[in-house]
């Protein structure tokens, strides 16, 4: 059914806030922020907007978050929601925004999403928002923290196929080198698989450096049909394939521990591309913590099953690599204020295909994989984009 | 504040009744035999509807764990194992592994049920490490 939407949308403007400790910006005016940012970039003004997706703030919550965003830039869209899918939202909107698009729904679709997770914030918020994840009667009693969900899964895959800390370690040092050319990421010092394994312990296997960052900030992208894509400032960035994979909620329900539904969403998205992994110039893949990347680039077909830890060690995912994975920095180094974080792959994903990354750009970039999860490695989405349509 | 309590409708009282009486609940559908945690209106196998609560051997594996070095609140002691139980009749849930150093905990470690109180009314089931020539 999605093949249909090969080729079919484009994005047309990209914009990211400051983004890192901003204390002077509410979650709300990082949202207007950014989508000011991206109409910019756009060329078009904000009555243009016939389509807008949010997602909620955990700082900020809005009952109805997208609607409080139009009534503040004072528009009023003809399709309007915010979603909420953890850190798989945005890639999970994109496909609902382009099906809208492709169905007359809206004609220009803004997705803008933000938030203050580091100075926004109360304490008695940042409690309420870690142990309300779990189950609510058969996880929560017994305190797991977001970092012990991960690090069950961790801990499957080094049981099952001999994977170490070592192995994890290497995708912070590889973001890390991936920020330290990105001039807006949040940590650039170089970091070594030794300062790694020297932070300290948070959940067994993860450490303080496995772990992405707490951050404030927003993105908004402008998506369109290919068709009106022709004629904004900057040269279209083509949605060409898409899929989701949606396995539980839980994770005491999951089916595996150490294979995801990005399986399932990565070969969807395979197959409305008609590419496959090897053609891929780039990845963006969600490191909310470490062993989250090594799964995907299993699960994504970058390497076999089992094998993530040897191709981190042997092959990298660093800059220069055949691969490169999370060029801006990711969550890990670049900047998670929480449900938003994808988006920061996103924008940097179409700087990328325009060949404006600077200092970061991979040379000759015409596809790139962007993958994203949700819940405890719950929700899938991955999106392939292109420079060309065809 | 104090630890945070299972709460919920009937099913969930009906399982939480059982850890009263030192019982760990599983439902069994009599449609297709299978057993089934968490406790649903529903088979999640066939879609059945016909459940019967039993109680479980109380035997499983340790399917992954790990050690939370920073606890959740004050209401928690850092450290604690938090692990994923594969209970012998086929669910997982998850628990904690206690009476032993958090080192000693493997993935596929045989444990058995125990049963802690976690408030005035309610106990709440924890496992401990099956050690060699204990029964």
């Amino acid at each position: 059914m999605s093949t249909s939407l090969r080729g079919k949308v484009a994005i047309v403007g990209a914009a990211d806030t400051q983004v890192g400790i901003v204390p002077d910006a509410s979650a709300t005016e990082l949202c207007v922020e950014a989508i000011m940012l991206a109409l910019l970039d756009a060329g078009i003004g904000k009555h243009e907007i016939d389509g807008l997706v949010t997602c909620n703030s955990m700082a900020q919550p809005m009952l109805y978050h997208a609607e409080a965003i139009a009534e503040y830039l004072q528009i009023a869209p003809r399709y309007c929601f915010a979603a909420g899918a953890g850190g798989g939202t945005t890639f999970s909107v994109l496909h609902h925004a382009a099906s809208a698009i492709v169905t007359g729904m809206a004609q220009t679709v803004v997705i803008a999403m933000a938030d203050s997770l580091r100075s926004g914030l109360t304490r008695d918020q940042a409690m309420l928002m870690q142990s309300s994840t779990g189950h609510p009667q058969y996880e929560q009693p017994y305190g797991p923290t977001v970092p012990a969900y991960y690090a069950l899964i961790a801990q499957a895959h080094m049981a099952e196929y001999g994977t170490r800390a070592e192995h994890f370690a290497e995708i912070a040092v590889a973001c890390r080198a991936h920020a330290a050319r990105n001039p807006t990421a949040q940590m650039r010092e170089p970091l070594t698989v030794e300062d790694v394994l020297a932070s300290r312990l948070i959940a067994d296997p993860l450490r303080l450096l496995d772990c992405s960052l707490v951050s404030d900030g927003g993105a908004a992208i402008v998506l369109t049909s290919a068709e009106r894509a022709r004629d904004f400032a900057h040269p279209p960035v083509y949605l060409l394939g898409i899929g989701e994979g949606h396995s539980h909620e839980h994770i005491s329900q999951a089916r595996s521990l150490t294979t995801s539904a990005a399986v399932e969403s990565g070969r969807a998205a395979y197959a409305t591309a008609g590419f496959r992994p090897a053609e891929m110039d780039f990845a963006q893949l969600y490191d909310c913590f470490t062993p989250t990347v090594l799964v995907e680039l299993e699960d994504l077909g970058f390497c076999g099953k089992g094998e993530g830890g040897d191709y981190l060690t042997s092959v990298g995912i660093g800059p220069g690599s055949s691969l490169p994975v999370n060029t801006h920095g990711g969550l890990l180094s670049h900047c998670h204020p929480g449900n938003p974080g994808s988006m920061f792959a996103l924008t940097e994903s179409v700087w990328q295909l325009r060949h404006t990354a600077g200092e970061r750009q991979v040379a000759g970039a015409e596809l790139g994989l962007l993958h994203a999860q949700g819940g405890i490695m719950s929700s899938h989405s991955t999106l392939i984009l292109g420079r060309s349509a065809d | 504040m104090g630890r945070i309590q299972p709460q919920g409708g009937s099913l969930v009282q009906k399982w939480i009744d059982g850890c009263r009486l030192g019982e760990l609940r599983l439902q069994h559908c009599s449609g297709c035999g299978c057993f089934q945690f968490y406790p649903r209106i529903m088979c999640a196998t066939c879609s059945g509807r016909k459940l019967e609560w039993v109680v479980a051997s109380g035997r499983g594996r340790v399917r992954s764990f790990t050690v939370v070095r920073r606890a959740i609140s004050p209401a928690y002691e850092a450290p604690y194992v938090v692990a994923l139980i594969e209970l012998e009749e086929g669910p997982t849930l998850m628990s904690h592994v206690v009476d032993c150093a958090p080192e000693e905990v493997r993935v596929d470690a045989p444990v058995r049920v125990a049963f802690e109180r976690w408030s005035e009314t309610v106990s709440l089931p924890v496992f401990e490490l099956v050690r060699a020539g204990v029964r």
